[in-house]
């Protein structure tokens, strides 16, 4: 487990959502990548375009560019579980 | 005793180009307003939004963002590339954006709270980038299939109709059909500007697509289904014309062709821009009759375009050169124009639009359609009704004389079997044929001939060499007199 993640973090302006998704995503990056992830974070209020090749809908949505296959989490990332589950960090756990 | 007052002036318009819509609409879809157009699988919604956006880009000058939620940007040009529409120049010539939003459920995580503002600054971007006024979201609703979370999906869709209006956007809003609803998932509760319906039915093998406005706030509109056609030239919607009886009477008269006959309507032939009503079973000559009536009329000058569904041209010329009546010199001289077509080929309304296509191009004075039994065999009887009514008045609408032949299976029903279309039609000529003495006799009457005089006589006639020839009911009679003296 040593890859590298290369996350993107599409927001629209410094909403409260917004804010919120960073820190969740730095915490959880800290304490289950630490020193093997790169977030980059795009403003879809300043850069508009750049919505269309990662077919950006909902937002927040934090896209795992790296490693492949390409994965989309929606929302504040409040559910850690959930997050880790979309990573791919923690096995997704048969639903009831 | 409300004192509410209506404002009555009709709401702005933005014309959808479409043929035929904008009639029944009385000028198009609300204006700066989204409409929602819904209907089953295959019933044309996407190809009526993209038609409006290509109409307004092309024609209207005002440019267009197409969102599609459903196939992506290659497949929807390749669709509509078809039916002759090429969105690739259009987006080069920033007339049009295609943007293709896809949502997988199985591709996402959510996790928390979200909206859906990606999709409000894609479309803002791509709206502020070309300038567009229209808009079409095709079909939003995939979205329900896409994300969980269905509370935050309605408010941003409510939020979203709302944002349009706000921008002044004419938005034509895809739903595909629901159980008891316009929309799967209710979408007209928040859409309520404008309402339309399509439906695509097959009766028979033979599919009929009908359009609906539902609802228009603010406007008055056709309530009827309307069929419409979809094909090379885009949608039409029928009928192309207003089913009013206003056309203008005239008392110009026009010949059979046959003197006779003439003499047996009042000694002028028929009424201009009237409707006759040939029929008859087989081989009594309906044809034949129909030729001269063609003959005559080419002879004054006039043109004519003559529909067959049953020979090809050069059959049917061949016939009538057979019997004395030269076709042929009408056809060279650009007079006479043929069409002809296998009934069964088509649905009604094609026929119909294919028809109406061929009078607009040709604009003849006189139309023949032999037999029009073979059309009233592709759809129910109201259908045919309903077709015929339009045929009929788009042509007394142009001043066109019509001359339809009607095939009876047998003697007894002769009458019967063109009840539903006689009322449509002001002359009706009967021809039959009678076996007596080891001869067949042909036999001709009118059996009704509105605002004239005409003869109640059952004539007797012949087909020679020299075409019809209808003999005087003195004639008649001796000739069954002579018949039985030679016997």
């Amino acid at each position: 487990m040593s890859e590298t993640f290369a996350l993107k973090l599409y927001v629209a302006g410094r909403t409260p959502k917004a804010v919120r998704a960073f820190a969740n995503l730095r915490k959880i990056c800290d304490e289950h990548l630490e020193g093997r992830y790169s977030i980059e974070v795009i403003d879809l209020v300043e850069n508009p375009q750049l919505g269309r090749g990662d077919q950006i809908l909902a937002l927040p949505t934090l896209v795992r560019q790296l490693p492949t296959p390409i994965k989309k989490i929606i929302g504040d990332l409040s559910n850690t579980e959930r997050v880790l589950v979309g990573l791919d960090l923690r096995p997704r756990r048969p639903s009831k | 005793m409300s004192k509410q007052r209506f404002d009555r002036s009709e709401i702005q318009k933005t014309p959808t180009g479409i043929s035929g819509l904008d009639d029944i609409t009385n000028g198009g879809l609300p204006q700066g307003r989204p409409t929602l157009v819904s209907g089953g699988p295959g019933s044309g919604k996407t190809l009526l939004g993209v038609s409006f956006l290509v109409n307004g880009a092309q024609q209207f000058a005002e440019p267009g963002v197409l969102m599609t939620f459903e196939e992506n940007a290659q497949e929807l040009a390749q669709d509509v590339r078809s039916l002759g529409y090429d969105l690739d120049t259009l987006v080069a010539q920033k007339k049009l954006i295609v943007d293709y939003i896809h949502v997988d459920r199985s591709e996402i995580e959510e996790t928390g709270e979200y909206d859906l503002e990606g999709l409000f600054v894609r479309l803002e971007h791509a709206i502020r980038q070309i300038g567009a006024k229209r808009v079409m979201l095709d079909t939003i609703e995939t979205l329900f299939g896409g994300l969980k979370d269905t509370g935050v999906l309605r408010a941003e869709l409510r939020r979203l109709f709302r944002w349009l209006r706000d921008h002044e956007i004419t938005a034509v809003v895809t739903a595909e059909r629901g159980d008891q609803m316009f929309t799967r998932q209710g979408l007209e509760e928040y859409i309520t500007d404008a309402v339309i319906s399509l439906d695509h039915r097959v009766h028979e093998q033979i599919s009929t697509r009908r359009i609906r406005v539902v609802k228009y706030r603010g406007s008055t509109h056709g309530t009827n289904e309307y069929p419409f056609l979809i094909n090379r030239d885009g949608i039409t919607v029928l009928p192309v014309t207003s089913l009013l009886l206003e056309h203008e009477a005239t008392n110009e008269r026009v010949s059979t062709g046959l003197p006779d006959l003439d003499a047996m309507l009042g000694g002028k032939g028929y009424y201009r821009a009237s409707t006759v009503l040939m029929s008859g079973t087989a081989g009594t000559g309906k044809t034949t009759l129909a030729a001269h009536f063609v003959g005559a009329a080419c002879a004054r000058g006039e043109k004519c375009l003559y529909f067959l569904f049953e020979e090809s041209p050069q059959q049917m010329i061949r016939n009538m050169r057979a019997a004395g009546i030269d076709l042929q010199r009408w056809h060279d001289k650009g007079l006479l124009k043929f069409h002809a077509d296998r009934p069964d080929r088509h649905g009604l309304e094609t026929h119909l639009l294919e028809m109406h296509h061929a009078v607009e191009m040709f604009e003849p004075d006189v139309v023949v359609i032999d037999p029009i039994t073979n059309l009233m065999s592709i759809g129910t009887q109201p259908d045919v009704r309903a077709m015929l009514t339009r045929v009929i008045d788009y042509l007394k609408t142009r001043g066109v004389t019509a001359l339809f032949t009607s095939l009876a299976t047998s003697a007894s029903n002769l009458e019967a079997t063109e009840a539903m279309i006689s009322s449509l039609m002001d002359t009706w000529v009967l021809v039959a044929v009678s076996e007596k003495e080891r001869k067949r006799n042909r036999w001709i009457y009118v059996l009704k001939s509105r605002g004239m005089p005409h003869s109640n006589d059952v004539r007797a006639f012949d087909i020679g060499d020299g075409g019809v020839a209808i003999q005087s009911p003195r004639s008649a009679k001796s000739n069954g007199r002579k018949a039985r003296k030679s016997r």
